[in-house]
């Protein structure tokens, strides 16, 4: 199964694992505290001793790098793992009911498609107050119709196959069947869906961090450090800005690597 | 289905999307914690007068469903009720604003179609390691979010080689496209990367198909074929995903305009946000979401006109 991801695929998932470790492990492998400032390192340029320098209260930028990659991919992970469940779960509902509850899940689908991602994220601050929670709960309510939409119609087709009516006729329960027959099923394109959303909502949740609303200082996170770095990058001294910039271009583009291949894969087994 | 009746049923759906969508944000609002009181008191607290006189004032001693419908029945009259920073009409400092964010979206919108299908023309054409360039450019595209684009394009240009002005809008027509121009390539970047994908992949299918091999074995010249024979098949897709991205662009728009400090409706919205305006928070959204519903409905619709095989309503 592995291979099949091609070259692309393999160089996208070792990628992906080595941020996993570096920041799971950013207390051990992290030079310096990431939230202690020091004033004689304060947008200073790359040294001996700070690898990328300091930002504007001369933290270290590369140990800042290495913790905040665990608030800008954790956001993303809750998000899509909250909008993956409860998209599933409606979509499969709305696909084996049919009639009545398929057309009021429909269009509960259709209104949360009318507010743009970000703007709902937005509401949602603005009720809870800046911060993740806020940003991660509206982003998975605006992703939710998205994994819905795709999973209704493959559940639709997958409940009508000769299969599900066998084990229907044996006597399983529509729960039983959804859940042992029809989700493993499904598996494989939730999983390229997700990975593809993943790619977004590390975007959406970055810029929202970035406008201020979500992670709050002095907490390091990428979106963040590209703001706060926009000073410094004024002054001469863009390595925060472009550092934390390019991480996250970096992860996307594998992030969005992956979910093509996962992708493809799934519609040539079709 | 005929046109007048599947025109019709596709308003009334979006007037009851916006309806819902519009229950939503105005509702949402209450549940703050603490209730509408907590921000309209701010960190103040008022004598019992005070209160009632607030609550008087803002119709709060009315109840939910009341207060909705008269907001929306302003709302429909363009009064948003006033802003409780500004001591304004939301509706007059939306008005100012929408200008700037609706040149910004036109702006991006005529960049994302240009450069878009220009770059997936030159991979469909030209197979081999130009194509592979496109490719890797546009993934990079795609992969980047408005504010790095910005923030990159603040450093190289605006301060290293000092071609354009920085932040503010501007004055006069001219001089304000000149000021949007770093902030429509940011906001346009990743549609672009997208609208070239779908662009080369729509050519690229279209040039495989057997009414060009036989264009071709009839020996018309190459450029007629891809003008007369491809590009107008090709079209289709490419005409609805510009239409979805331009959608997405109002979105996007909030995001960028707080980058180069443009006062547009986006910038107002955070600051409201951070301030906790509420007036100004449901009047800038529901602006928002009315007006990317509406392209929406219009992409939909065109999409039924520009491609005769459909008939209206079988677009989705």
């Amino acid at each position: 199964m592995r291979t099949r991801l091609g070259p692309t695929g393999l160089a996208a998932v070792a990628l992906l694992a080595v941020i996993a470790v570096v920041s799971t492990c950013a207390p051990l492998l992290a030079p310096y505290d990431p939230d202690r400032p020091d004033l004689l390192n304060a947008l200073a340029g790359s040294t001996g001793s700070h690898l990328l320098g300091g930002d504007a209260l001369g933290r270290d930028i590369l140990s800042r790098l290495m913790f905040g990659a665990r608030t800008t991919l954790l956001g993303p992970l809750i998000t899509i793992a909250l909008s993956t469940v409860v998209g599933t779960a409606l979509a499969i509902t709305a696909a084996w009911s049919g009639g009545r509850v398929d057309a009021v899940i429909s269009r509960l689908l259709d209104v949360l498609f009318a507010v743009p991602g970000i703007v709902f994220a937005l509401v949602t601050v603005a009720v809870l107050g800046p911060g993740m929670t806020g940003v991660v709960i509206g982003l998975s309510v605006a992703y939710m119709p998205y994994v819905a939409r795709v999973v209704r119609s493959a559940a639709l087709r997958e409940r009508n196959l000769p299969y599900v009516a066998a084990a229907w006729l044996q006597g399983r329960s529509a729960v039983a069947i959804c859940w042992r027959h029809l989700l493993p099923n499904l598996r494989p394109l939730i999983v390229a869906q997700s990975v593809s959303a993943f790619g977004f909502a590390i975007i959406d949740l970055a810029a929202i961090s970035f406008l201020g609303l979500g992670v709050q200082p002095p907490s390091a996170d990428w979106g963040l450090m590209v703001k706060s770095g926009l000073d410094g990058a004024m002054r001469g001294r863009p390595m925060e800005a472009i550092s934390a910039g390019v991480l996250i271009v970096v992860v996307v583009v594998a992030v969005t690597a992956l979910g093509d291949r996962l992708g493809s894969r799934q519609g040539g087994a079709r | 289905m005929r046109w007048p009746i599947f025109l019709a049923r596709r308003l009334a759906a979006l007037a009851a999307v916006l309806l819902v969508a519009s229950f939503l944000v105005y509702g949402l609002l209450y549940t703050v914690p603490g209730g509408p009181m907590s921000f309209l008191l701010g960190n103040r607290s008022g004598t019992p007068e005070q209160i009632a006189a607030i609550r008087h004032q803002y119709h709060l001693d009315q109840p939910f469903l009341v207060r909705y419908f008269s907001w929306l029945g302003d709302a429909l009259h363009g009064d948003f009720g006033q802003s409780l920073v500004y001591r304004q009409d939301v509706s007059d400092l939306m008005s100012t604003r929408l200008t700037t964010t609706g040149l910004l979206v036109l702006y991006a919108t005529g960049i994302i179609v240009v450069a878009g299908v220009a770059l997936g023309l030159l991979g469909a054409l030209r197979r081999g390691p130009v194509d592979t360039v496109v490719s890797a450019v546009n993934s990079v595209f795609l992969a980047t979010p408005p504010f790095v684009v910005g923030v990159v394009l603040v450093v190289v240009f605006a301060l290293g080689l000092g071609w354009f002005p920085v932040f503010g809008p501007g004055t006069g027509f001219g001089d304000r496209l000149y000021h949007l121009t770093l902030p429509a390539i940011a906001l346009s970047l990743g549609s672009v990367g997208f609208l070239a994908r779908i662009t080369r992949a729509s050519v690229g299918e279209e040039l495989g198909r057997e009414h060009v091999e036989t264009a071709r074995s009839r020996g018309l010249p190459e450029s007629h074929i891809v003008r007369r024979h491809v590009l107008r098949n090709a079209s289709i897709p490419v005409v609805t995903v510009t239409g979805l991205t331009v959608a997405g662009l109002i979105a996007g728009s909030v995001v960028v305009e707080n980058i180069f400090a443009l006062d547009g409706l986006g910038s107002l919205l955070v600051r409201a946000i951070l301030q906790r305006d509420f007036a100004v928070v449901q009047g800038v959204v529901l602006v928002l979401v009315t007006a990317f519903v509406i392209v929406n409905l219009v992409v939909d619709l065109c999409y039924s006109l520009i491609d005769p095989r459909l008939s209206p309503g079988e677009a989705a």
